[in-house]
């Protein structure tokens, strides 16, 4: 190797992406290692932003730039098809409707309401509105703030007191996270999609595996997937405990946010372009933990019990309790007592209540195309009530006007208005305790969905291969697989 | 914010791993557009028989009468991992609790508890088991010291006394032993932030060009 690159090495050392994007936004550093960065973007939803506007008002504390502030309203909104103004899926929700747009009114922010056409959960809005892209450092007070990683921007979740923080000073204080790498390997076989990839891996490396780390996922995997899939894998992060995800951006972001209303037009997108396309780890750049996962053999994957990390390929077995380390004993046990279910069986086979096509993981209009080739022209399972509630308006329309729409009715899924949805429970219509449901969501945590609800976390096209089998399928058994 | 400094008090050993913040507040119980009235929903699943009605389940450590009290609770790995609501926080503090011991913690909820005085404790897994244990044998269940200005924890077992220090970052250690307000320590240093947005401004013009 000459001697120059050695020594240009030497002077600007070897950066992950992460470390950046951190230095990029880095003010300054206190002696105990924190340090006080810019945020360029802050987003907000009407179940915890209010709260967030409301006890800045409390302080008699401003927005400091309300010009980057994006509220939805996603989390409590009903998702009945015609619903009103302020009608929320939960008993007495339309509080927290009617106060954020009062806060939102009243602090300047933008607002994006209920019956706005750009309206949707708010990680699948901010990139369809160009809100966020590369470099930019972005915040939500929602854990799933990492799903937008998947542009190259720094983007993470916070709590409500770090969002008044980052409202009233543009900036947060943060202690600087460790770097992981995961590294894809391999093609995906037809059924086989980002969700199951993600399952996969937090099954293997375990719920807490990411702690204080942020997650760059690279490879040849990630190259070959959309945004929508980047957008899945990114999602997840934080349920394998990490600070956020990110990817390098490449030509597909870049097209992808060309045109997006909130995206710099003309010359300015020129000069962004040229800095993005800068936004990715040095070759030799060091990662504290490194992760590389072979996907050629990859089965679909679907969740046994209540944490993402009891996960496993569709046609495995469940785990046996001799089979299991001492420490893990008791969880399988209390997960395996939830879900109703026994060590050693399978669950392929096992009777479906419940059906959720939606949320921020797999909302998305790539997510409904998946489902719909194999629901066309097929009924589901009398058994199993089904729903399908896109991520956004705009995601809604397009598989309108696809006929996607028309495919889900007919194959008797209720068609709802975007939002949250069945993604998570907080009061009123829900499925009953007990009931099996397979979900594209995140979480499966004990009574996420409704108090008992069981729910299986697996791909769209699992949720709905079993939703017409009436128990637990394999997508790729199902007609109509896309091809990979 | 209440400022922490010493603590003196019951511990409920909740030795579960990841403890997320669905468990700590379902979601159906957060009913206002505020920080308080929370407390009724903490552990919900958990602590009530029905979802519906308030009837308690005898069974969960904090209904037990010798831990009624509690104020520091001592939970596995990954604590308040989960959804970024810190609303479970408010609701821990509001019930009383202090103080949470775990061997990790989910890393917004962390920073939420420090935020709102609840002292996030990390110790190691062999640690969090002694205290555990210790606790489940003794008829009554021993007091928990914990000073932070020493940045250690002081349990007075049946058997024989405990000594066990942690660490925690010098700044979040500051916040919590004064009480500060995150936000005014941050407006000291306005004229280095203007400084740095304007330079930022000027590096990439179009992330202040808003279309709105
Ligand atoms: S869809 Fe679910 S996980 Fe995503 S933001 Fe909404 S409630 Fe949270």
């Amino acid at each position: 190797m000459p001697v120059q690159d050695n020594e240009k090495r030497h002077m600007t050392p070897s950066l992950t992406l992460f470390d950046k994007l951190w230095q990029e936004h880095c003010i300054q550093s206190d002696a105990s290692g924190e340090d006080l960065l810019l945020i360029d973007r802050i987003l907000l939803h009407e179940r915890t932003g209010a709260v967030a506007l409301e006890a800045l008002r409390e302080k008699g504390r401003e927005v400091k730039t309300p010009a980057h502030v994006f509220c939805t309203m996603d989390h409590i909104v009903s998702n009945r098809p015609g619903r009103t103004r302020n009608e929320a899926r939960t008993p007495g929700g339309d509080v927290f409707i009617s106060s954020t747009r009062e806060s939102a009114a009243r602090s300047g922010v933008t607002l994006i309401d209920i019956d706005d056409a750009r309206q949707g959960i708010v990680h699948v809005m901010a990139p369809e509105l160009g809100i966020v892209q590369p470099g930019v450092s972005i915040v939500c007070p929602d854990s799933h703030t990492c799903s937008l990683g998947a542009f190259g921007a720094l983007a993470w979740g916070i709590g409500s007191s770090a969002a008044e923080h980052a409202l009233a000073t543009q900036t947060l204080k943060q202690k600087k996270p460790a770097n992981m790498r995961v590294t894809l390997k391999g093609a995906l076989q037809p059924g086989v999609y980002a969700k199951d990839i993600v399952l996969a891996l937090i099954a293997q490396v375990g719920a807490g595996a990411a702690a204080n780390h942020a997650v760059e996922f690279t490879g040849e995997g990630v190259r070959q997937m959309s945004m929508e899939g980047r957008m899945t894998l990114c999602n997840m992060a934080v349920e394998f405990a990490a600070f956020t995800a990110l990817i390098a951006p490449d030509e597909k972001t870049f097209e992808y946010l060309a045109g997006r209303e909130f995206a710099p037009t003309g010359a300015q997108f020129d000069e962004a372009l040229s800095w993005w396309r800068d936004l990715a780890s040095d070759e030799e750049a060091a990662f504290d933990k490194d992760i590389i996962l072979d996907t050629d053999a990859l089965a679909p994957q679907i969740s046994w019990g209540v944490s993402p990390e009891q996960s496993g390929g569709i046609d495995q077995t469940l785990p046996l309790m001799t089979d299991l380390p001492a420490e893990k004993e008791k969880a399988v046990e209390n997960a395996l007592a939830y879900m109703g279910l026994q060590p050693g069986q399978r669950l392929l086979g096992e009777a479906v209540d419940g059906a959720f096509i939606g949320s921020c993981t797999n909302g998305r209009i790539e997510d409904l195309r998946a489902a719909a080739s194999i629901l066309k022209g097929t009924q589901i399972s009398p058994d199993v009530k089904a729903i399908c509630v896109p991520g956004s308006q705009a995601v809604k329309r397009q598989a309108e006007e696809e006929g996607i729409a028309e495919i889900f009715k007919q194959a008797g899924f209720e068609w709802g208005e975007p939002g949250c949805g069945y993604c998570f429970y907080a009061g009123g219509d829900t499925f009953a305790p007990g009931a099996r449901v397979v979900s594209s969501t995140n979480r499966n945590f004990e009574g996420r969905q409704g108090p008992g609800v069981r729910t299986h976390l697996c791909s769209p096209a699992t949720v709905a291969a079993s939703a017409i089998a009436g128990v637990i399928a394999d997508p790729r058994e199902a007609g109509g697989v896309r091809p990979v | 914010m209440k400022p922490f400094t010493t603590h003196r008090g019951i511990a409920a050993p909740l030795v579960r791993d990841n403890i997320d913040t669905d468990q700590i507040i379902p979601s159906r119980e957060m009913k206002t557009v505020g920080k308080t009235g929370l407390s009724e929903g903490l552990f919900a699943g958990w602590r009530y028989l029905t979802p519906d009605a308030r009837d308690l389940n005898p069974d969960f450590i904090l209904n037990k009468p010798a831990f009624e009290n509690a104020s520091i609770l001592i939970a596995g790995a990954n604590f308040g991992c989960g959804s970024s609501r810190e609303h479970a926080v408010w609701a821990l503090a509001e019930y009383g609790i202090r103080a949470v011991i775990a061997e990790s913690f989910g890393s917004i909820f962390r920073a939420n508890a420090i935020r709102n005085g609840v002292l996030p404790v990390t110790l190691p897994r062999a640690s969090i088991k002694r205290l555990a244990t210790d606790i489940q044998d003794s008829a009554q269940p021993p007091q928990i010291e914990i000073d932070l200005n020493k940045c250690v924890l002081l349990m007075n077992g049946e058997s024989e006394a405990v000594i066990m220090s942690f660490q925690l970052a010098d700044a979040e250690r500051e916040m919590l032993l004064n009480g500060y307000d995150p936000v005014d320590l941050t407006q000291k240093h306005s004229a280095k932030i203007e400084d740095f947005i304007r330079d930022h401004r000027i590096k990439r013009p179009w992330i202040y060009k808003d279309k709105i």
